[in-house]
């Protein structure tokens, strides 16, 4: 009845992961009862979890984002704490719990915090970049960030029922086979990917096609914000990259459960190609993480600097190169599988060309502040921290580039090390950066910006103190995801690590402080006009928060800085333009669909992860029901009627003009 | 009428059938429409173009089991190989009956520019019959397979080969499942705007899983019973 499922599913004799269960189940239960009892279950419902705004859906990406990079550094402090009681010793995580613990985090960490993340921005900021009303399918949108969220609940249940998978984040076999991994571990990471890599293929779909097909008029290609362009590069990488995921891991899933032999040891399996597929995903999977971040830099850079982003052709060009050469570097992830010199030489050259096209961007990045009145705001401190750290983390990178010395530090801390350097301070710094940036877009406040500094001196400082020893242990021989080590030479590495994940802490500490005080005080935080930092690009040009249809009428577009040109226009004469004849507006209707999809994704995973064969057809069949009442809805637009739309542009029409009149008074010509 | 009058004609009308409508709705008018510049596209192009993006991204999966099947082809572990399983009559059959369906298909696209309900849901259920037919051929020849012992627990070769071509026979089933879905839609809503749309993409997809198929009939059967 219940496959593999019985009470010995649940670790009653683990003391760290049913302590961390019941605290969680205590949480959700207790924010349960408080949204019931408030009486807030409504609101709920029918704005956020039916709802099919982009920005709405962009807010909630983020939130499941920021919940799971809590989780997983919780996992990083647990690694660090072990690794600095380990040596000659066993620390308190026994080596089964330890393998979950470094499997998890990197999981959660990719798959779970920085995806949500960077696609939280995307869907929150490019409909507004673009001067357009919503994304290209709203419903998938919603279904998209559902299934990402389910992928994220099957992970964290595994902390309850069952285990986690002990092969690292990307489960190679043969370890990962049946006979190697006969738990369930491995099971919870295969449909949790799964299923969360067809919500993300949704968005890629989603974007391309919102970014190529629906613009404000006017707005031709060379037009587009730079952050548009890189959103457009990760997304065409999503499109083109996901489904080879979800292939390689379809293969590992039929060798598990059916006993196929792709990656098996036996009957002619070949495990090498698994690691050659799921690189052909995992390097293009980088590039989804960082180009947006890099577009991020971009606004901001160009916003805080007072000045046109340097170079914005070349930025384009080099988004795009990146996006194309991406896809021949894989193999630098395992130069010592004994492919030979010649290939091994081809994919070291790709590797260090790619460098190339991010090496532009940093020169006009700082190009872009050569010259200009720089303001150091909170997320032009992140984007100053990324352009200083991510050198040296590309610098790092460029040297396991060249196979021989690949050879050496393949494995090592030193990788480690590397990869930490350009994902925290490219993806998680961008992240910050654009989360600070556009706060006040979503919410009508700013942050706290003494709380922000705070949080990225101490964040930085973190990174440098965890990071640094660990490149310096690399170098000494020490290998990743020891348990136990007895080498005295990288003790102290080890220990100057965990200090500096104890900073790191801090930093996070100091960002949960800033939310709360910023909330308290978000009178005084008040963003009135709705452009709060001096922008350049339409999504300044609206109210904060933009009413649902974004914008009354759809903005002209003449230049590359489209809201730029209309604020200079408008302070030259003093006046906004004449107010636009209003049309009633045309807006998609909630949907319970993508939730209602993803609830039955959910019963479907936990199903085929314990092999409950008929709950696992019942999800099925039910999710294709819900598929076909969705299509035969009748109604799915519902209209905003022109005085409602009038009056909520008026509304904002009086702020920018109670601004303009200010700003003449203080800026009065001579 | 001249010979520019009607390449312009025909220009139009391979247009209109393209995106599953007629007329010159593309993108509104103010720029050069294409391009996107002009404001935001037709529901009717955002559609279409979505679905092809999915399509497109539908053939790089199929192009990793390609990729797994020529990796694996020749790995048989001391079983049966492409030559000695594949049955060429069968798979001439197969292919037939998905062409058939193919070109059944376009009628009823036709049909549905015309807004002709009795030919619509005629020539969706042969496209269906046809579809439902190379199932059962598929279904036959991998029994047989699996009676013969040459089952995709054998060796890696008929791993790779029962994923990739069940993976094309998933496909053919939820393009049925949707094929009946389009009926009743047709049934019971008539042509409505949203739901020709809707049939523009199943359309297409049923159009790519032939393509798909010519790969496989190409790379899997002809070069494993001829090389």
């Amino acid at each position: 009845m219940f496959g593999k499922l019985s009470w010995s599913a649940i670790p009653w004799d683990q003391p760290i992961p049913l302590t961390a269960a019941a605290l969680v189940v205590l949480a959700i239960v207790v924010t349960l009862a408080w949204v019931l009892i408030k009486g807030y279950g409504s609101y709920l419902w029918h704005e956020w979890i039916t709802s099919v705004d982009h920005k709405r859906i962009g807010v909630m990406y983020i939130s499941l984002a920021l919940l799971m990079l809590f989780r997983g550094f919780i996992d990083a402090v647990m690694m660090r704490s072990q690794q600095a009681l380990a040596f000659h010793a066993n620390g308190y995580l026994p080596p089964e719990h330890y393998d979950q613990i470094f499997s998890a985090h990197g999981t959660i960490m990719i798959f779970f915090a920085a995806m949500p993340f960077v696609i939280g921005l995307m869907n929150f900021v490019v409909p507004l970049q673009l001067g357009v009303r919503d994304v290209a399918f709203p419903t998938l949108n919603s279904t998209g960030f559902w299934l990402t969220a389910t992928g994220a609940m099957l992970v964290n249940i595994s902390l309850v029922v069952g285990e986690f998978a002990r092969t690292g984040w990307l489960v190679y076999p043969p370890l990962s086979e049946l006979r190697y991994s006969p738990g369930v571990g491995v099971d919870y990471y295969l449909w949790a990917v799964q299923i969360s890599g067809i919500g993300t293929l949704m968005t890629g779909i989603n974007f391309v096609t919102t970014i190529l097909k629906t613009r404000a008029p006017g707005m031709s290609y060379t037009r587009m914000p730079m952050f548009c362009w890189t959103a457009l590069a990760s997304s065409l990488l999503i499109v083109a990259a996901f489904p080879v995921l979800t292939a390689t891991l379809a293969m590992l899933i039929l060798d598990r459960y059916v006993g196929f032999h792709f990656f098996t040891n036996e009957a002619g399996g070949n495990m090498m190609m698994f690691v050659n597929l799921i690189w052909t995903w995992g390097h293009p999977e980088v590039y989804i993480l960082v180009l947006p971040a890099f577009g991020v830099f971009s606004e901001v850079v160009a916003t805080f600097s007072g000045k046109p982003l340097f170079g914005y052709r070349s930025m384009v060009i080099a988004t795009m190169f990146i996006c194309l050469v991406s896809f021949t570097v894989w193999m630098h992830h395992f130069f010592t599988m004994g492919a030979g010199a010649d290939v091994n030489a081809v994919f070291g050259i790709a590797t260090s060309i790619i460098a190339v096209g991010t090496g532009v961007k940093i020169y006009n990045w700082l190009f872009t502040m050569y010259g200009g009145r720089v303001r150091f705001t909170t997320p032009m401190l992140w984007s100053v921290g990324f352009i200083v750290t991510f050198v040296i983390g590309g610098m790092t990178g460029v040297l396991l580039a060249v196979p021989p010395a690949d050879f050496q530090l393949h494995n090592s801390m030193f990788l480690v090390a590397h990869f930490h350097n350009v994902i925290i301070a490219g993806v998680l710094f961008g992240a910050f950066a654009g989360l600070t940036y556009w706060f006040p877009k979503a919410w009508g406040f700013r942050l706290h910006e003494g709380w922000g500094k705070a949080a990225f001196w101490f964040s930085i400082t973190g990174f440098y103190v965890t990071f640094v020893p660990l490149y310096v242990a690399g170098l000494l021989g020490m290998t990743r995801r020891l348990q136990r080590y007895d080498v005295p030479e990288w003790r102290p590495w080890v220990l100057a690590a965990g200090i500096g994940v104890a900073i790191t802490a801090c930093g996070l500490a100091c960002q949960i402080i800033q939310l709360i005080v910023s909330v308290r005080r978000r009178s005084e935080l008040r963003d009135l006009t709705g452009d709060p930092w001096d922008g350049r690009s339409l999504e300044w040009a609206t109210a904060s928060p933009p009413p649902v249809f974004n914008f009354a009428v759809l903005p002209d577009v003449r230049g590359e800085e489209p809201y730029w040109e209309i604020k200079q226009r408008a302070m030259e004469t003093q006046q906004l333009a004449d107010e636009p004849r209003y049309e009633p507006l045309e807006v998609p209707r909630n949907s319970p669909t993508g939730f209602i999809t993803a609830f039955f994704a959910t019963v479907m995973g936990f199903a085929m992860i314990w092999h409950i064969w008929w709950l696992a057809i019942l999800g099925l069949v039910a999710a294709y029901v819900v598929f076909v009442w969705f299509a035969w809805r009748d109604v799915a637009h519902y209209e905003i009627p022109v005085e409602e739309v009038a009056r909520l542009d008026r509304a904002r029409r009086r702020a920018r003009e109670e601004w303009l009149a200010a700003h003449a008074r203080v800026g009065e010509p001579a | 009428m001249s010979a520019t009058d009607l390449t312009e004609r025909s220009w139009e009308d391979r247009r209109a059938y393209t995106f599953g409508g007629a007329g010159d709705e593309g993108h509104t008018t103010r720029y050069a429409t294409g391009h996107g510049e002009g404001g935001p596209a037709s529901k009717r192009v955002i559609v279409g173009y979505g679905f092809w993006i999915f399509l497109l991204s539908d053939i790089i999966m199929f192009s990793a089991f390609f990729a797994s099947y020529a990796v694996l082809a020749s790995e048989t572990a001391g079983g049966p190989s492409a030559r000695q399983l594949f049955d060429k009559g069968s798979v001439a059959a197969e292919t037939m009956c998905l062409l058939l369906s193919s070109f059944t298909c376009g009628l009823a696209s036709l049909a549905v520019d015309r807004r002709n309900l009795k030919w619509t849901q005629l020539a969706l259920l042969i496209t269906g019959l046809l579809g439902f037919a190379f199932l059962l051929l598929e279904m036959r020849e991998f029994a047989g397979l699996v009676a013969q012992q040459a089952g995709p627990t054998r060796s890696a070769f008929l791993s790779a080969f029962f994923t990739l071509v069940g993976c094309h026979g998933l496909h053919v089933t939820a393009g049925l499942l949707w094929l009946g879905t389009m009926m009743a839609q047709f049934f019971a809503k008539g042509f409505r705007e949203d739901i020709c749309h809707r049939y523009l993409c199943f359309s297409l997809f049923w159009h790519a899983l032939d393509i798909i198929w010519v790969a496989i009939f190409s790379l899997v059967y002809l070069v494993g019973t001829v090389l």
